[in-house]
């Protein structure tokens, strides 16, 4: 033997193919007969035991004031963070003084949904969403305008904070 | 053509339509059978969308396949490479034709139809497709010519997987062919004819041949599994090794076909387990040896689609358990335990059968019942064997030389 190749001679119940097939269809069937793990999709979307978390990072949201108006001030900072380079911000002043942004768009497509731009926005404005049914019939239509930033819904994300790790 | 030719022309081409058709309904019910209780098996529901509990998915399934492009390789036997899932088809159809699926029917028919005349019909019309004199030789001989599509499918598509599936399917089905055969000579010898009919009537008269035959029951089953592709014995497909093996380079329809002609074998050969070992259309009692009638027809016919469905499930069952074998393992459970056991088991069941009747022992109950006995003794002694598990665990890695 020019390698010590020990050949382990292992216990007749383990090498019986008969034995271990007979035991696999019992388990089989008992599996036949157990209750069902699938999630009915469009009909349920979560259950006791699964639900989408609140720290889930999903498509954009921006935040309106009380007049509807976004709550955002066109400071740059979201842009400027963005990893993606996916934001797109064009600022306008009004007479007063006020700064907010003419053009704010999102690529969806470019977007890692890192999370930082809700992170950094100082005026709580933009935020990702708990949110994944993102389906379109056109490529163009994954550059999220501002209106259409402002007419979601849906709830937005809980950042990870560093001071409650477990989020409890 | 007289009124009485003219009325068996018809009576009989509609019973064959009418079987044909139901058989191609019981493919596409078993195609979402499989799909369902694999899902179940998995703790998972499985296809339930389309109709009531999924059961339309086999029309969608249709329709899909009729719509996708059709894809010829460029350097495919163009004859063949179009010629094979009909070779593999047709004979998966026509195995059925013997099958008796329910007890015989009295029908008597006399009317007139415009143009064509009158249509005479009185008489029992035997439940089967065609009554053959030459019964399961007819199945032997029909069922390895399944092997040619698949060769042909294989070796034609010229592409390395598909070729491997072709050779391994031959090869195996083969080996397997042998163990059909031999397990079936013992049928033989307890029903003294080859017609199925006949099997199921010595059956009526004893017990059911799973009985007095339980190791040939055992045979049979493997070799079937073997001889439909089924896992474990799926290696011309072998998914994870070759791709999809012979249909690997098969699109659309041509594709649905070897799987129209891979459940209608399966269904067929449960069918088959079904006549020969549990009696076919036999409800167990005194009441379907009576008269024939319309209602003992259709009862008949369904505790034959009950015992077919019941080995079509369990043929699913084994599937969704038993991993692949390994190929030197398949030839050798074919040629080194299927074959001499069942020349053995031929030899004992000969002997005993001779022996019953030298001492003028009557075919009946209790004859199936002492044969029973002698094969539990049997079976105890093939499994004491087997499970030693030397035999197909093939060769032992060689303590010298080269890995």
């Amino acid at each position: 033997m020019a390698i010590g190749v020990r050949v382990i001679k292992r216990p007749e119940r383990e090498v019986s193919y008969l034995r271990a097939a007979l035991t696999g269809m019992a388990i089989t069937f008992r599996h036949l007969l157990q209750p069902k793990f699938t999630m009915q999709y469009p009909e349920q979307k979560s259950d006791d035991d699964w639900a989408l978390s609140s720290r889930w990072r999903g498509t954009h949201r921006m935040l309106t004031d009380e007049q509807g108006r976004a709550k955002c001030v066109a400071c740059g900072l979201c842009p400027q963070i963005c990893p993606a380079n996916c934001i797109k911000l064009v600022p306008g002043e009004d007479e007063l003084g006020h700064r907010y942004p003419l053009i704010y768009e999102i690529d969806e497509f470019r977007c890692v949904f890192c999370g930082y731009c809700q992170e950094v926005c100082p005026e709580e404005a933009i935020h990702v969403g708990v949110h994944y049914e993102n389906a379109e019939y056109d490529r163009g239509r994954f550059v999220y305008d501002l209106e259409r930033l402002c007419a979601q819904t849906h709830p937005v994300s809980t950042l990870w904070d560093p001071a409650d790790p477990k989020g409890e | 053509m007289t009124p009485e030719l003219k009325g068996f022309l018809l009576v009989n081409g509609v019973k064959a339509t009418v079987a044909f058709v139901v058989l191609f309904l019981g493919v596409a019910f078993v195609t979402w059978m499989e799909r369902r209780v694999a899902a179940w098996i998995q703790n998972r529901i499985g296809p339930n969308r389309v109709g009531p509990q999924g059961l339309f998915q086999p029309i969608a399934d249709g329709l899909k396949n009729f719509a996708k492009e059709e894809v010829l390789p460029g350097q495919a036997d163009r004859t063949l490479f179009l010629l094979a899932p009909a070779m593999a088809f047709v004979p998966s159809l026509l195995l059925f034709a013997v099958i008796p699926f329910a007890s015989p029917l009295p029908l008597s028919l006399d009317f007139t139809f415009p143009l064509l005349g009158r249509f005479v019909y009185d008489g029992v019309l035997p439940m089967v497709v065609a009554d053959l004199p030459i019964g399961f030789l007819f199945i032997l001989a029909i069922s390895s010519l399944a092997v040619y599509g698949i060769v042909l499918a294989g070796w034609s598509a010229n592409n390395k997987y598909s070729f491997l599936g072709g050779l391994r399917s031959s090869a195996q089905m083969v080996s397997y062919e042998i163990g059909l055969g031999m397990s079936l000579i013992t049928v033989l010898l307890l029903a003294g004819n080859v017609t199925l009919s006949a099997v199921i009537a010595r059956q009526q008269e004893s017990l059911w041949f799973v009985v007095p035959l339980t190791l040939t029951f055992v045979l049979f089953v493997v070799s079937v599994l073997a001889e439909n592709n089924r896992l474990p014995f799926d290696l011309p497909e072998g998914e994870s090794e070759l791709v999809g093996g012979y249909h690997t380079e098969y699109s659309s329809m041509r594709f649905a076909m070897f799987f129209i002609a891979e459940y209608g074998a399966l269904i067929t050969m449960s069918g088959l387990i079904a006549t020969l070992f549990f009696g076919g259309w036999d409800i167990p009692g005194p009441w379907d040896a009576g008269e024939p009638s319309v209602l003992l027809s259709v009862l008949t016919f369904g505790m034959f689609t009950l015992k077919t469905f019941f080995f079509v499930f369990c043929f699913i069952w084994i599937r969704w358990t038993l991993p692949r074998f390994r190929f030197d393992q398949v030839m050798a459970l074919g040629w080194k335990v299927m074959l001499p056991v069942a020349l053995a088991y031929i030899m004992i069941i000969a002997t005993t059968v001779w022996a019953f009747d030298a001492v003028n022992f009557a075919f009946g109950r209790l004859y199936a019942l002492a044969l029973f006995g002698l094969n539990v003794v049997l079976l105890a002694a093939v499994y004491y064997v087997l499970d030693r598990g030397r035999i197909i665990e093939g060769r032992r890695m060689p303590s010298e030389g080269r890995a």
